[in-house]
């Protein structure tokens, strides 16, 4: 998908204006938000797990060469395959050569954002494959050609009626007239559909929430069991991950996965976690003939040596989209690429460049929830803020805004002059609103003006009220 | 390994090698990796996975009905047939299992419920249900453990519509460590079978307006049966 995150104010202007969208993402403030409240009270040991679980990242991130090497042996040793590509088109090229040489025509997908990120979709489909996402979510946004909105809850910013009508255009093989005005109507639907693909599918592609160097195993979590059917039903399983997801051993898999799902969700554990070593062996009845993992660079080595290092122990659970209060106003879709709120305004900046996506960084309150519920104690406001720098290093922000840093940094400096200004701005402000009691327009401050009206400044500033009363509070 | 493939190995390798400023062949690295694979430490376990004895089946059926499974305790591996039998006159659903030739499962005495038709081997798109067997199972959030091999097809637990899992209580462990350690003692240190299920509840979707909506691709419906 080509980004348009370097559109990020006009998406996010019309993302505030859709009412569908509106009402689809309240629903991310009631659920997502709770169910992790409520999963982190019922757990005593949740906190230090999140300690522990950075530092599991921390130490594998030091050793990172090794840890895949070794994994690359024990993969081999079970029989499986290990590819490695430096970018996405490798990635994708990789994966469109085994499918050719299974002759394959028909691949079913489990939900993966590292798929998302290199489109391997868009390369299948270019070379005539017919690719089939499988869960739920990232089936209703295939239907209409979207992104995913969400790490988790790709749909999460359609409505049911949205879901609705797409069923009933696309769906043709079912009678018009047929129930769907509940949501178990159209899983029921969705699943129909897809378990005749399932069952046709020559490939299976997989991503891996983690992969296990101690056993060479991939791992993948999901609820619905789409995962399970696309890598154990086709003759051919290939895992594509990227090379931060490896973790040493299934004890540091263990304590992992005890964060993931509460973060994520709010359960104490998914429905499904699945871990697959090698193909099928001698004797079993089912299972793919060849398993294969493509491991994906695509921007991690580069980030590894720089201050976004700490971004690669993200274990992509969503829990700092929901807990933000952009994210929460705009969706994902505004912020222009596969990633979005604020693990996104992170990482994406890293991986198509701050050139295209220098808005991201900047949209954010910096009020800290993020980093308050990451599990894996990720700095994502610091990491904004190092963008930020980066950005203005380079001089990508307007004269305006650079002009108005300088003088305010120039003031700053000068603590008597800054009073100075500030308490006859202040009594000039308060004595022209006087009768008002606000102001509707004000010049420099349209940004904030176009949508609401400024206060009247009343009394002194803080810092004379401070000198004035202090002893007396 | 192509020769794009391995052009890619070893500039990946290089560049993660340079970005952290370590030496290929660092003897002092190497060994780090070999001794934590080789010692593989816990980290904390949580304080409830601890339990024994009673407290610990508790908390098992209690975890496992929070996430919408079923559950029923037999004395012994007698009882299977008829417990079975009688889940499915109960649910409405049709006396036909499909299962594996776990020795657990095997060696039941089916002829004591001959209205119950059986099939065996892997799973088509057409079953309604599915008996397998979980080898090991973790108290500390009601989660199954199964293995895949020659006696235990994977589709058995995800094609079905419904899928009963049979689990000895001795096989019952607290934490997921536990879990890990009884599979090890079977397969050996740092090998596993090609699929290892962890299932802590039935099939589920909340894509839709964040609505539960249960059996989204697997099994609407898990029904966990306790051994001893």
């Amino acid at each position: 998908m080509k980004p348009t995150s370097h559109a990020f104010k006009e998406t996010a202007t019309r993302a505030l204006a859709d009412e569908q969208l509106q009402q689809a993402l309240s629903n991310v403030r009631r659920g997502f938000v709770e169910k992790r409240a409520k999963a982190r009270a019922g757990l005593p040991e949740f906190d230090s797990l999140r300690d522990q679980a950075r530092d599991i990242k921390e130490h594998t991130l030091g050793l990172l060469d090794i840890y895949l090497e070794e994994f690359e042996r024990k993969v081999e040793g079970s029989g499986g395959q290990v590819h490695w590509a430096l970018t996405a088109g490798e990635a994708c090229e990789t994966v469109l050569e085994i499918c050719r040489r299974r002759n394959a025509r028909t691949v079913t997908k489990g939900k993966s954002m590292i798929g998302e990120e290199i489109a391997i979709n868009d390369h299948l489909e270019a070379a005539g494959l017919k690719v089939v996402e499988t869960d739920l979510g990232e089936y209703l946004i295939q239907l209409r050609g979207e992104a995913p909105s969400h790490i988790i809850g790709p749909a999460i910013h359609l409505t049911r009626g949205q879901i609705e009508q797409d069923f009933r255009r696309i769906h043709t093989q079912f009678p018009s007239d047929r129930p769907l005005d509940d949501a178990s109507h159209l899983v029921a639907e969705a699943r129909e559909i897809l378990r005749e693909q399932f069952l046709a599918a020559d490939v299976g592609i997989t991503g891996a929430n983690l992969l296990i160097a101690e056993t060479g195993t991939s791992v993948i979590v999901t609820n619905e069991g789409n995962g399970d059917l696309t890598q154990t039903l086709p003759k051919t399983h290939i895992v594509i991950a990227s090379i931060e997801k490896i973790v040493p051993t299934l004890e540091d898999a263990n304590t992992i996965l005890r964060v993931l799902a509460r973060s994520a969700t709010g359960q104490e554990m998914s429905a499904y976690t699945t871990y697959s070593t090698g193909p099928r062996r001698d004797g079993d009845p089912d299972g793919p003939e060849e398993f294969h993992v493509v491991l994906i660079d695509n921007g991690r080595t580069e980030m590894l040596g720089s201050e976004f290092k700490d971004m690669l122990r993200c274990i992509r659970c969503g829990a700092c989209l929901n807990h933000c209060p952009v994210y929460n106003v705009v969706g994902g879709h505004a912020y222009g690429w596969v990633y979005s709120g604020p693990m996104g305004a992170v990482l994406t900046p890293s991986l198509i460049g701050v050139g295209g996506a220098g808005h991201l960084p900047n949209a954010s309150s910096f009020c800290g929830r993020c980093e308050e519920v990451c599990p894996m104690r990720i700095p994502l406001p610091g990491m904004m803020r190092s963008w930020r720098e980066r950005e203005v290093a380079k001089g990508q922000i307007s004269l305006g805004q650079r002009l108005a840093i300088k003088l305010w940094a120039y003031l700053a400096k000068r603590p008597a002059l800054y009073r100075a200004v500030s308490g006859a701005t202040i009594g000039i402000l308060g004595a022209l609103g006087a009768k008002r009691g606000r102001f509707r327009w004000l010049p420099l401050a349209g940004a904030w003006t176009g949508h609401r009206d400024l206060p009247t400044p009343q009394g002194r500033t803080f810092i004379a009220l401070w000198r004035g009363g202090r002893g007396q509070r | 390994m192509s020769q794009a493939d391995s052009n890619a190995r070893s500039r990946i390798l290089g560049r993660i090698r340079s970005a952290l400023g370590a030496a290929s062949g660092d003897g002092e690295r190497r060994q780090a990796v070999d001794s934590r694979i080789a010692r593989h430490p816990a980290s904390l376990v949580p304080e409830r996975a601890r339990k024994q004895g009673n407290a610990l089946g508790e908390l098992f059926v209690e975890k496992l009905r929070g996430q919408k499974a079923t559950v029923e305790r037999v004395a012994n591996a007698g009882d299977i047939p008829e417990t079975v039998a009688r889940y499915l006159r109960d649910a409405n659903l049709p006396a036909r299992i499909r299962m594996g030739s776990d020795e657990l499962l095997a060696v039941a005495p089916w002829e004591k419920t001959p209205a119950l038709e059986r099939q065996s081997g892997p799973a088509n798109g057409d079953d309604l249900v599915s008996v397998s067997r979980a080898q090991t199972g973790a108290a500390e959030t009601g989660t199954l453990f199964l293995t895949s091999g020659p006696e235990n097809p994977t589709t058995l637990n995800f094609l079905p519509d419904t899928h009963i899992a049979v689990i000895r209580a001795d096989d019952l462990v607290g934490s997921y460590e536990d879990a890990w350690n009884r599979l090890r003692a079977k397969y050996g240190e740092g090998e596993l079978p090609r699929t290892v299920n962890l299932i802590s509840g039935p099939s589920r979707t909340a894509d839709i307006e964040q609505t539960m909506v249960m059996g989204a691709h697997g099994p609407r419906r898990l029904h966990v049966i306790i051994v001893g």
